[in-house]
């Protein structure tokens, strides 16, 4: 194993010191482990809040601040962050209009975020959640762990921090993030696999002639394992699942989302994103709004995630929101 | 009347964390088949912090012994693993309430208490393959023979039971927790979960009833 790490251990803790030192004027980093909004809280507005495993950077951290996340709880690399961090994190962004906690759905997540919002609530802090489950490539049942929380959630976090930061209050907030849950589907797929710094070696061994598809952001294998393909065959499989799924139909406004898994050039990401854009106008869907680039990553695995977005008109005004934050910034 | 004492359950901590340290690869490895590579060192450094806090907690009662192991493990482990097997404590704690020592079916009673807590947080059931299935019927063999077997038998078959119920459920295909995901390719992979509470059990049967 090759890495820029002093110690496996120690890997979070580096790099939030790292951010903190970069970015003092958006964020300070306070303990046990959060990354917190610098002027939090803001007196009356609704705190927003997430988190989860490290290794996804940047999300969650680099979301933080003007216009998107007030807090963010890292936690070890691939596993879900302790109720003691959301607790400090909730009371650190409290302004008095309660809190909504963005989870992503993960089994780990909604313990440790369920615990953490009891503890809150039990100190009078108002706490709302909702969970990211956008992943169609697994198959949702009552019996499972039902879909991951992948992609889905970076848009989530951009347009209800925005809402939160026009004055929304807590119902509202929530209200509209159930609604991009319910209008956003991903899925993704890996060329390579990525190895956990504590584990010094990759999850799993893969050909140079094969990759995983239906994976999601914790360098797990997939739902199937398939020969190597070209980009637009590689589009189609993931596109394909994602427009039957919600159903996207001709005529809706959509925001298309090519995301890198965090060991992929921008030219690659920009080679799907052709086809996506070509399939997209083959269906009669109009793209209002992108996004490319690396943003909810797997270490340094190879490969994509594509997501679509249903817009509407308040979602679209929102994604155009100013928003200041170490990984997205427009209009500020 | 009772015959385990806070002492016992000390030992059983500090048994299981050393068995938990001394397999931790392996439970990574088999964590890197079916999910995201993490259950042994997640379990470690919960174990680890238990150990690092047990100087504190000896001199309590049973239930101050467990509800300390139990927070401690919530605060320091994360993932999945981190809120059952902390609950798990907990409950146990709070079974075992400021009594000082209690005999083999008030120990199985604690362990019943514990088996809810995580069936009610994790919401999995027989057969999901979790660690539900290797604590089933553990706890199940272990009610079934207090009271009329001697603590050691009862907890032998206790560890037994946890390990074929380990076994059992690595045909199936997951339907909890990160596994899930795999669908199909979950099969004929052993869970995790599952293997690290039949190591509980078996630190329970050694810490408790050693071999003569």
């Amino acid at each position: 194993m090759k890495k820029l790490i002093n110690d496996p251990a120690k890997v979070v803790d580096d790099a939030l010191g790292g951010m903190a030192a970069a970015y003092p004027d958006l964020i300070r980093v306070i303990e046990p482990n959060v990354v917190v909004r610098k002027d939090a809280p803001r007196k009356g507005k609704v705190g927003v809040l997430s988190g989860g495993g490290s290794g996804h950077e940047p999300m969650h951290g680099g979301f933080v601040g003007v216009g998107m996340l007030d807090a963010a709880c890292p936690g070890a690399v691939f596993t879900s962050p302790v109720p003691d961090q959301m607790l400090a994190a909730t009371k650190a962004v409290d302004g008095g209009a309660g809190v909504l906690h963005i989870v992503k759905n993960y089994t780990g997540d909604i313990m440790n975020f369920e615990l953490a919002a009891e503890l809150a609530a039990a100190d009078g802090v108002e706490v709302a959640s909702v969970v990211i489950a956008d992943d169609v490539a697994v198959q949702d049942s009552l019996y499972t762990a039902g879909r991951r929380g992948v992609g889905g959630t970076v848009l989530a976090e951009k347009i209800v921090g925005a809402a939160a930061e026009a004055g929304q209050d807590l119902a509202s907030v929530k209200a509209l993030c159930e609604r991009v849950q319910a209008n956003v589907r991903s899925m993704g797929m890996a060329l390579t696999s990525c190895t956990v710094p504590a584990a010094g070696k990759p999850t799993f061994e893969i050909g140079d002639d094969e990759m995983e598809i239906g994976i999601g952001i914790h360098g797990e294998p997939g739902r199937e394992r398939r020969k190597l393909a070209t980009a637009d065959e590689i589009t189609e499989m993931l596109m394909n699942p994602i427009l039957d799924d919600l159903p996207f139909s001709s005529g809706d406004k959509v925001l298309a989302f090519v995301n890198g898994m965090g060991g992929t050039p921008l030219i690659e990401l920009f080679v799907i994103y052709n086809k996506v854009a070509q399939m997209c106008a083959a269906r009669g869907l109009s793209i209002e709004r992108n996004l490319v680039g690396s943003y909810i990553t797997s270490l340094e695995m190879a490969g994509c995630s594509i997501t679509l977005l249903k817009l509407d008109d308040e979602m679209t005004h929102l994604w155009d929101a100013p928003v200041h934050t170490a990984a997205l910034r427009w209009g500020a | 009347m009772g015959e385990i004492g806070s002492g016992d359950l000390v030992r059983f901590v500090e048994l299981y964390a050393q068995r938990i340290a001394q397999r931790k690869v392996e439970l990574t490895d088999l964590d890197s088949q079916i999910g995201d590579a993490d259950h042994g060192i997640n379990m470690d450094r919960g174990f680890s912090a238990v150990v690092a806090k047990l100087p504190d907690l000896r001199e309590g009662n049973l239930g101050a012994i467990a509800k300390g192991v139990g927070m401690t493990l919530i605060s320091t482990v994360g993932g999945a693993s981190g809120p059952l097997y902390g609950t798990f404590f907990l409950r146990l704690g709070t079974s075992f309430g400021e009594r000082s020592a209690i005999d083999g079916a008030e120990l199985a009673a604690a362990l019943r208490a514990g088996l809810d807590g995580v069936k009610q947080r994790g919401h999995a059931e027989l057969d999901d393959k979790t660690m539900v299935d290797a604590m089933t019927p553990a706890v199940e063999a272990l009610e079934s023979r207090v009271g009329n077997q001697d603590l050691g038998t009862a907890l032998a078959a206790a560890a037994d039971a946890a390990a074929a119920g380990r076994d059992r459920v690595t045909p199936l295909v997951a339907r909890k927790g990160r596994a899930s995901y795999l669908g199909e390719r979950s099969a004929n992979h052993q869970d995790p979960g599952a293997t690290s509470t039949t190591i509980l059990f078996e630190a329970l049967r050694d810490a408790l009833a050693p071999a003569p």
